[in-house]
């Protein structure tokens, strides 16, 4: 049932946070090899990037940003945000994203996961959000709809983003690693299932995928932390990211999937020593998902640029006053919106597909 | 390919938990012999069997088991005229066993389900799941991407607001099916070797303002907090439809407990489903159905309940009459169906009169 994917229809992006790639890009080889690999190097970085040979890729790095970016934008293209730039400068219908410090993973059989393929799999089939089917994803092999799943919503809708999960270091917060150091992720849920439309999920960006030119202008890098740090429990952009994606999506009648792939996430970093530099991420949370879970987006907002500015403007309007980020997220957001019109490719058309 | 369990005994709790507060439903025509697999989890429970068809037949119950059985003249004796509201001819007739049950858990499966056996090829105690999974909170509010983050070596994820992490009460635990998957007719006729082979190691909560297809094979519910809502429909002999049952069930029961702030899970616990019916038997029955749904989903998505709803019956009666009201133009059978909740309504506050002192049903005090 899923349209095949060209080679060339994707980018691999990559926001490179550490200098040495080597063994990253080593035990992703297989997976990464056919495809064309955009990695971004965080502005703050300060080594040289060590790449292994035999990819095809393009590398940016500050003066690339620089140039292309300038000082047109509040936009700070540095830390985890520094992939969002990748997204910019891509022009490929899909985009796959994965951190730095992830590797392949394996299935309970002791099989490598490829995740691309997986992600690819899950974005070319349709997406059901009005509808929950129990059997999860209907079109997965040895599986279907279930009695009582009506009819005419078998057809299902766009998938626009995949989230992917994570073995081993999971990706919980601060406070609740630390208080289970020693708990890693183990059990491996053999399942993709679609996001039911009108429900929020926190969209994880250690591991995704997505049609850039259905839902690219969507995904915001706008909330930076005061104390933004180099590690996930130091940031909650990609939160803040998949919320506006899952709102634009819902209005627009786009799906998000979420379950398969697994990726093997590398022990790294301390929470404890996280939480005590920033447990600003956790509070803000409190605000940021009774405000999403009212945001109502007008019917005349047909296209995921208008529907971003709708956000914006409320983000603005309701939570500027209490947080300066806010205020700074609203207006990154815009800035967004102005770059990706005049530096991305193909300004996304409304969804109607 | 999958199997059924054999080595049950091995994998009995210790300490069968709820043994005096859960009772076992189960709807039957042709005979128990399914028990036997399930002994060693299910003998230290009270069952009640509710045996459809003709009542002069007898249904021979393994020895051991502490049990009460319900024919259809035993459904008649003690509901009167309003037996009508429970289906003859249809395993929907099981929720007259809700009613009469004085337990406050439900637990009811389909006398052709065996025991599964999970991945590593241990045999699954569904009812421990089931109870795990009620005794747990749920969380409709914000869908945690690790499934149910109360289960061992789970957690919420990062972005979960902790205002939200101490959940709901959970009011149903729907679980799924190995082997037999339950499809309709038309899947059914399309695909008739298809198998469930895949399992999903997850429990989770289905979000607030999410319909899902509810299926009463593998089934566990808390009466207290949703039993007056759990009617199964006019189904079987006389009726214009067949298995929407259960599904009818499950979409009044959502709409309420999203109303109510109650929680409904799915996946775990998995059991062996067996045999396949029919499916041009199944296709005779569901024809309708397959055609009404399409109506009757956006009903069920655009239903509201007032705010002055703030027990189970009180939504139900509203939900009742918003059957009445905006079905009836369907076919008249939603006439006869809205009709037929009121009925169930008042025949299962007759059968569980509140005692004095008791928490009104709903959220608990």
């Amino acid at each position: 049932m899923s349209l095949a994917i060209k080679d060339d229809e994707v980018d691999i992006v990559i926001g490179a946070l550490r200098s040495d790639l080597t063994t990253f890009m080593n035990e992703w080889r297989p997976m990464f090899s056919r495809f064309h690999l955009i990695i971004v190097k965080d502005p703050d970085l300060k080594e040289e990037l060590k790449i292994p040979e035999g990819f095809n890729l393009d590398v940016y790095g500050k003066p690339d940003i620089d140039q292309v970016v300038g000082s047109s934008t509040s936009i700070l293209f540095s830390g985890y945000l520094c992939r969002y730039f990748g997204y910019l400068v891509s022009r490929k219908k899909y985009i796959i994203s994965v951190d730095d410090d992830c590797l392949p993973a394996r299935d309970p059989k002791g099989f490598l996961v490829d995740a691309v393929a997986q992600n690819i799999s899950n974005l070319t089939n349709p997406a059901t959000p009005f509808f929950f089917n129990t059997l999860y994803d209907p079109y997965a092999e040895g599986a279907d709809f279930v009695r009582g799943y009506p009819f005419s919503l078998r057809g299902g809708v766009k998938c626009a983003l995949s989230c992917g999960l994570w073995l081993n270091l999971a990706d919980h917060d601060a406070p609740t690693q630390a208080l289970k150091a020693r708990q890693r992720n183990s059990r491996y849920v053999d399942a993709v299932m679609t996001v039911p439309a009108g429900s929020l999920i926190p969209i994880s960006g250690i591991n995704i995928a997505f049609e850039r030119e259905a839902v690219g202008p969507a995904l915001v890098p706008a909330l930076k932390l005061a104390g933004e740090g180099k590690c996930r429990w130091e940031t909650m952009e990609d939160i803040w990211s998949g919320l506006c994606v899952k709102v634009v999506c819902d209005h627009l009648g786009l799906g998000v999937k979420t379950g398969l792939p697994y990726i093997w996430r590398t022990d790294r970093g301390d929470p404890i020593a996280s939480l005590k530099k920033e447990w600003e991420g956790v509070k803000l949370m409190e605000e940021v998902i009774p405000f999403f879970q009212s945001v109502r987006l007008p019917r005349e907002a047909t296209t995921v640029e208008e529907c971003i500015v709708e956000v914006a403007n409320a983000v603005k309007e309701r939570l500027g006053s209490m947080d300066p980020v806010f205020a700074r997220a609203a207006k990154a957001m815009l800035d967004w919106i102005k770059l990706w019109q005049s530096v991305g490719s193909s300004s996304s058309r409304s969804s109607a597909v | 390919m999958v199997e059924p369990a054999t080595a049950t005994q091995a994998a009995a709790p210790v300490m069968p938990q709820l043994k005096d507060e859960l009772d076992i439903v189960i709807p039957t025509i042709r005979n128990l012999d399914f028990l036997e697999m399930w002994r060693p989890f299910f003998q230290p429970y009270h069952l009640i069997i509710v045996q459809d068809g003709d009542p002069s037949k007898t249904i021979k119950v393994p020895p051991g088991f502490d049990y009460e059985l319900y024919n259809r003249n035993d459904i008649n004796k003690i509901l009167g005229p309003k037996a009508s509201c429970i289906s003859f001819k249809d395993s929907a007739c099981r929720c007259f066993g809700y009613m009469v049950s004085k337990k406050k858990y439900i637990f009811t499966i389909d006398d052709d389900c065996f025991v599964a056996k999970d991945p590593s090829g241990k045999a699954v105690n569904a009812l421990e799941q089931h109870i795990k999974n009620l005794l747990c909170p749920s969380t409709p509010f914000f869908f945690n991407t690790l499934y149910d983050p109360f289960r061992e070596g789970a957690d919420f994820v990062r972005g979960y607001p902790f205002s939200l992490r101490e959940g709901v009460p959970t009011a149903v635990s729907h679980g799924l099916w190995l082997n037999i998957p339950d499809y309709d007719a038309p899947t059914q006729l399309v695909k008739p070797l298809e198998r469930n082979t895949r399992f999903v190691d997850a429990v989770l909560t289905i979000p607030k303002g999410t319909l899902f297809p509810m299926c009463g094979m593998n089934l566990a519910f808390d009466r207290d907090l949703i039993g007056p809502a759990m009617y199964f429909g006019l189904m079987g002999d006389g009726q214009p439809i067949g298995r929407y049952d259960d599904m009818w069930a499950g979409w009044c029961i959502k709409v309420i407990c999203d109303h109510l702030g109650l929680g409904v899970k799915t996946g775990l616990p998995y059991i062996y489903h067996s045999k396949a019916s029919n499916p041009f038997v199944n296709l005779r029955k569901e024809y309708k159905g397959i055609f009404w749904q399409e109506e009757i989903i956006p009903f069920f998505q655009q239903a509201v309940l007032p705010k002055d709803c703030t027990t189970v019956q009180k939504c139900y009666v509203e939900l009742a009459k918003q059957v009445k009201e905006k079905l009836s133009k369907v076919d008249p059978y939603f006439d006869k169906l809205a009709d037929a909740m009121v009925t169930w309504n008042k025949a299962w506050d007759e059968l569980n009169p509140p005692t004095a002192g008791s928490v009104p049903n709903g959220k608990p005090a």
